[in-house]
């Protein structure tokens, strides 16, 4: 127990230090500007949300766009907090995310799962599971609205689960391991109905057992597999957009069978720096309880 | 045989004006988008905004210092016209001519799609005819950018 909390407080002090280290340039710089940093250089709403993992996306799926809204020769970051209640657990992620050049993006996100009913049923005293994420993604090419390309990144995502004894109880095999993700999106100006369209598709390949919450490997599958995960939503006017989400996932546990992810979504961008994100979720089974459907909500600020 | 070839022949003529005015109810006109902008009026409240707009906005204004505004004015009203499907024809120079030098960057780029944003905002646009709007002048962008 106190390694756990001495390693919480090691990656608050990580966490301290990477948003005090980004943040100094930055308040200057919304000092200087009466609209903060409204003179960042890219539209309203294409710095996405934050996604579960840290990096700019929706809530579950990852977007191939990078955190803030610098454009080239700018920086600028995030930093969020999101809530996921389904019928037995909560999720709690809070985290950050700073991009460069609109080229490379770092994220750092800290995920507490509570589990009380699946602790009662299974009679351990420990009722949290922690994760932490660590992330980098970096545009490859294109662009999310002009031209003919989409706009393609690549990132990688390392994760340390700070809790294993459930996952390993349930089969797991590993507390740490790394995801790799490829992501294209294209947004089409006044592609449905004249509204705004985005299309968004990731292929990743990971052995995480609910994205890393339950370990990673199983007796079923101990490999890195490809999933393939998307986004679609529409524009309805500036601020506000609407879209689904949906994320595929390893099967490794025969103990602990999951499903694929899915969420309906409705963001909000009242300007560049916050956005909200609240969505309806069907994460289906998790460790061997059913059907978790249920919120989630998210805030992010952006500098 | 005759008169059934000529029933034949008379029904895919008739199914051809079915088809034939459906695809025009279909499509719309090909100044659908001048029209939903307001026309003529509509199409210059758009740009007087999209000045004011711009006159207030730092991250840009320096730009436009040696713009002989009137002209500009003008421009801008006879390419969102033309480009709109509107009975204008576009006058002014080439896109690389008149940015060349500028060095517009992207951010400053998307700072004045942002203002051509706000402007329709204001004048009541349609959002389906501001981002129809927007996607007709987007291609653009790479004569505009970095001359």
């Amino acid at each position: 127990m106190r390694a756990k909390h001495r390693a919480k407080i090691r990656v608050g002090g990580v966490l301290a230090v990477f948003v005090g280290a980004v943040s100094a340039g930055d308040v200057s710089a919304a000092v200087a500007s009466m609209e903060g940093n409204a003179d960042q250089g890219r539209l309203l709403a294409t710095g996405g949300g934050s996604q579960i993992e840290g990096t700019a996306g929706g809530g579950i799926v990852p977007l191939a766009v990078l955190a803030g809204y610098g454009a080239a020769n700018q920086s600028g970051g995030t930093a969020f907090a999101s809530r996921v209640q389904v019928k037995d657990y909560r999720l709690d992620v809070f985290g950050a995310a700073y991009s460069w050049n609109n080229r490379v993006e770092i994220s750092v996100a800290r995920q507490e799962l509570s589990l009380d009913k699946l602790a009662g049923a299974l009679g351990v005293a420990d009722d949290t599971i922690a994760q932490n994420v660590f992330g980098v993604k970096a545009r490859l090419f294109g662009d999310l609205i002009y031209g003919d390309l989409p706009q393609i990144s690549a990132g990688l995502q390392y994760k340390v689960n700070e809790d294993f004894f459930i996952p390993q109880a349930a089969g797991a095999r590993d507390d740490k391991d790394w995801d790799a993700y490829v992501a294209a999106t294209k947004l089409f100006l006044g592609g449905a109905f004249g509204h705004n369209v985005w299309l968004n598709g990731v292929a990743r390949a990971t052995r995480a057992n609910q994205g890393g919450l339950v370990g990673f490997g199983g007796d079923a599958n101990d490999s890195h597999e490809i999933v393939f995960e998307g986004s679609i939503g529409v524009f309805l006017n500036r601020q506000w957009a609407a879209g689904v989400e949906y994320r595929q996932k390893p099967d490794n546990l025969s103990f602990a069978r999951e499903q694929d992810w899915r969420d309906v979504f409705v963001a909000w961008f009242p300007n560049k720096q916050w956005s909200v994100i609240a969505a309806w979720v069907d994460l289906g089974d998790i460790a061997t309880l059913e059907n978790q459907q249920g919120w989630y909500v998210s805030l992010q600020g952006s500098y | 045989m005759k008169t059934f070839m000529r029933t034949l022949m008379m029904l895919a003529a008739a199914l051809s004006f079915v088809f034939l005015t459906a695809c025009a109810a279909l499509q719309p006109p090909p100044d659908q988008l001048y029209r939903d902008l307001g026309g003529q009026p509509g199409v210059e409240i758009i740009v007087d905004n999209l000045l004011d707009n711009i006159a207030q906005d730092d991250r840009i204004f320096s730009l436009f210092k040696d713009t002989n505004i009137d002209h500009f004015r003008q421009m801008l009203i006879e390419q969102f016209c033309h480009l709109s499907g509107g009975p204008c024809a576009y006058t002014g120079e080439t896109m690389e001519k008149s940015h060349g030098g500028m060095h517009i960057t992207e951010a400053q780029f998307n700072a004045l799609v942002e203002d051509l944003y706000r402007a329709m905002e204001r004048a009541g646009t349609p959002v389906a005819a501001q981002n129809r709007l927007v996607a007709v002048l987007a291609p653009m962008r790479p004569q505009i950018i970095y001359q």
